[in-house]
């Protein structure tokens, strides 16, 4: 079965080094999941393409752009994740901020997400450890321990795609060890399964009314 | 079909002239447009209600009994109540006290708000909006229908041998809408009791309306009050004329881009490309509004908005003059031309609720509740 990971990447120029570390990432995670058997698909989000629908997402409370409704749906229907931002003021950008602030709060629940940083200077590094990955805990997502900073030293060394190559490998591995809920002879507690969704569409299967008066009809 | 104004009260500058209204001239604005929608021939003007500036509807029955006493046949009606936040028990007292005064002349569209403030500053959490609005609506309906309430819930203080005062005129309780944007749980309640559903309609694009009132149709069917085609639907729509479009579109471009929802974003062009607001010519409003039971089905009531974001009074009684006379008689025309016989015109009114009998399914807590359990226990069969 194919994979499907999605590049979010918040490279504001072009060319852009967010982009660049993106798609070494990118690369390194398919030779990664190809070798372990498997195929799979990269899809590139450039987030500077939709500064502009995400401002009025922003502004509006919320409406739905058509391009921005396909990314959210692609984002949460995504098999893994790889978010490539540059350091702003000791920070993920704003914009790279926006399209996350404006997932489902479920879109990402249990998806495996490496994330990655580029910056001017190595002393910004901690950001994928104080802000990048507090982000993605809280949406529930699974980060994987190796995080990718780039500094602009960094892209004459070779520390770099060591780091690159290691955190690919995990998220190979996370991406294809999903959905294995069940241990050899045992039913999986499909319950306790981490549900997703895009919030883009009306519910269709829609909690029957019963079940939400169970416990407010006043007689019981 | 019944066409008329909603209101969400609020007190802004306006950006033209700088000008900030007070209150008091707000709360009159409000009260010269519903009676100048009796005056121009439309049927329904609800009001909005919200606890916190820069909002003046803060008591909708005051303010409906006010009206209803300078009115003939003008239905009152609100956009939203607030089911979360007001006791159910004020509200089955108030509503139906506002029927006894207005001939029944009253049906009201439930709502949760959403100023997140407005719960803790009413004991409540808006966390919990949605079980809210079920429990303290369940709660309405009994109040409404059984002389004596015994109840016990999770939101408020039990009630034992409660007799909720006034009954409804003439024991038959107002017909009810419920109004959400996005929440497929409220539709699903609309549909359970075989109530109204309304969609905004105002914020959001075409597609995510017709989903939500695809669901609300669908459901209404599932519980059997009737055909999914025969549910009732609601509409609003947002619109401003002159004679010519670009003539709308210079008066009206000020107020839209320092409204207070969607002002300083997309463009007015951008935005009536994306929602249904329509600035134009009366023409272009009617061939719009028309184009909205091609995605909803036929429908029971157009509400429009039309008092908001600073409009000076001369331009929104204006505008209402414009529907009542130019639009208005259009859509009723086009919109029957185009309905099945199977499908109602008017949402219930208290004349037909009168006239179906004390027998009639309105008149029970749960119209649905043996269609339920029949299809619950069928499902446990299979």
């Amino acid at each position: 079965m194919t994979q499907h990971i999605v590049v979010v990447t918040a490279g504001l120029t072009v060319p852009s080094s967010t982009r660049l570390l993106a798609d070494q990432i990118a690369e390194a995670t398919s030779a990664q999941v190809s070798a372990r058997g498997e195929s799979v698909e990269m899809a590139y989000v450039e987030l500077r393409e939709v500064a502009a629908e995400l401002a009025t997402f922003m502004v509006t409370g919320g409406i739905p752009t058509p391009r921005l409704t396909a990314l959210r749906e692609q984002v949460a229907a995504a098999d893994g994740l790889i978010a490539v931002t540059p350091v702003f003021n000791a920070s993920f950008s704003g914009l790279f901020k926006m399209f996350f602030d404006a997932l489902d709060p479920d879109g990402l629940t249990g998806t495996p997400v490496l994330i990655a940083a580029t910056a001017g200077t190595a002393r910004h590094s901690l950001v994928l450890d104080h802000a990048m990955r507090p982000l993605f805990a809280y949406l529930r997502a699974v980060v994987v321990p190796t995080g990718v900073f780039a500094a602009t030293e960094d892209f004459g060394s070779h520390g770099l795609s060591d780091r690159i190559t290691r955190a690919a490998s995990e998220l190979a591995a996370a991406v294809l060890s999903q959905g294995d809920y069940g241990v050899g002879g045992f039913a999986p507690d499909l319950a306790a399964r981490p549900r997703r969704t895009s919030g883009t569409q009306v519910e269709s299967d829609v909690t029957p009314f019963g079940d939400l008066l169970r416990g407010h009809s006043g007689t019981d | 079909m019944q066409f008329g104004i909603f209101s969400v009260g609020d007190v802004t500058e306006d950006p033209t002239t700088g000008r900030m209204v007070s209150e008091g001239e707000r709360i009159e604005l409000m009260t010269k447009v519903a009676l100048k929608a009796e005056e121009v021939g439309l049927d329904v003007f609800a009001t909005g209600e919200h606890h916190n500036p820069p909002f003046v509807v803060s008591s909708p029955t005051t303010h409906l009994a006010y009206i209803a006493a300078k009115t003939e046949k003008l239905l009152l009606s609100t956009s939203t109540t607030l089911i979360t936040t007001n006791d159910p028990v004020k509200i089955a007292e108030d509503y139906a006290f506002l029927q006894h005064l207005s001939g029944g002349r009253v049906d009201l569209m439930m709502g949760r708000g959403n100023t997140g403030p407005v719960y803790p500053w009413f004991g409540k959490d808006i966390r919990d909006g949605i079980k809210l609005a079920v429990e303290n609506y369940h709660l309405l309906r009994k109040l409404w229908r059984e002389p004596q309430v015994n109840w016990q819930g999770q939101f408020r203080t039990p009630l034992q041998g409660y007799t909720s005062t006034p009954a409804p005129l003439d024991g038959t309780p107002p017909f009810v809408w419920h109004g959400s944007i996005r929440s497929s749980e409220i539709a699903e309640q609309a549909a359970y009791y075989g109530d109204g559903f309304f969609h905004n309609h105002i914020f959001w694009n075409k597609e995510h309306t017709e989903a939500m009132v695809r669901l609300y149709r669908r459901r209404f069917e599932h519980y059997g009050h009737g055909a999914a085609d025969q549910a009732y639907v609601g509409l609003g729509g947002q619109v401003f004329m002159a004679s010519t479009e670009a003539e709308a579109k210079r008066v009206y471009r000020p107020y839209f881009d320092n409204a207070p929802v969607y002002g300083h974003g997309p463009s007015l062009e951008d935005y009536s490309e994306m929602t249904p607001l329509t600035v134009g010519t009366p023409e272009q409003v009617i061939e719009r509004t028309l184009g909205f039971a091609d995605y909803v089905g036929d429908y029971q009531r157009q509400l429009f908005l039309a008092d908001h974001a600073g409009l000076p009074e001369s331009l929104v009684l204006e505008q209402v003059e414009m529907l009542g006379t130019e639009v208005v008689p259009v859509l009723r025309q086009e919109f029957e031309r185009r309905r099945p016989a199977h499908v109602p015109s008017d949402p219930p009114t208290h004349a037909s609720l009168v006239a179906a009998g004390p027998d009639a399914p309105h008149h029970l807590v749960e119209p649905a509740r043996a269609r339920a359990e029949e299809l619950a226990a069928a499902k446990v069969d299979a």
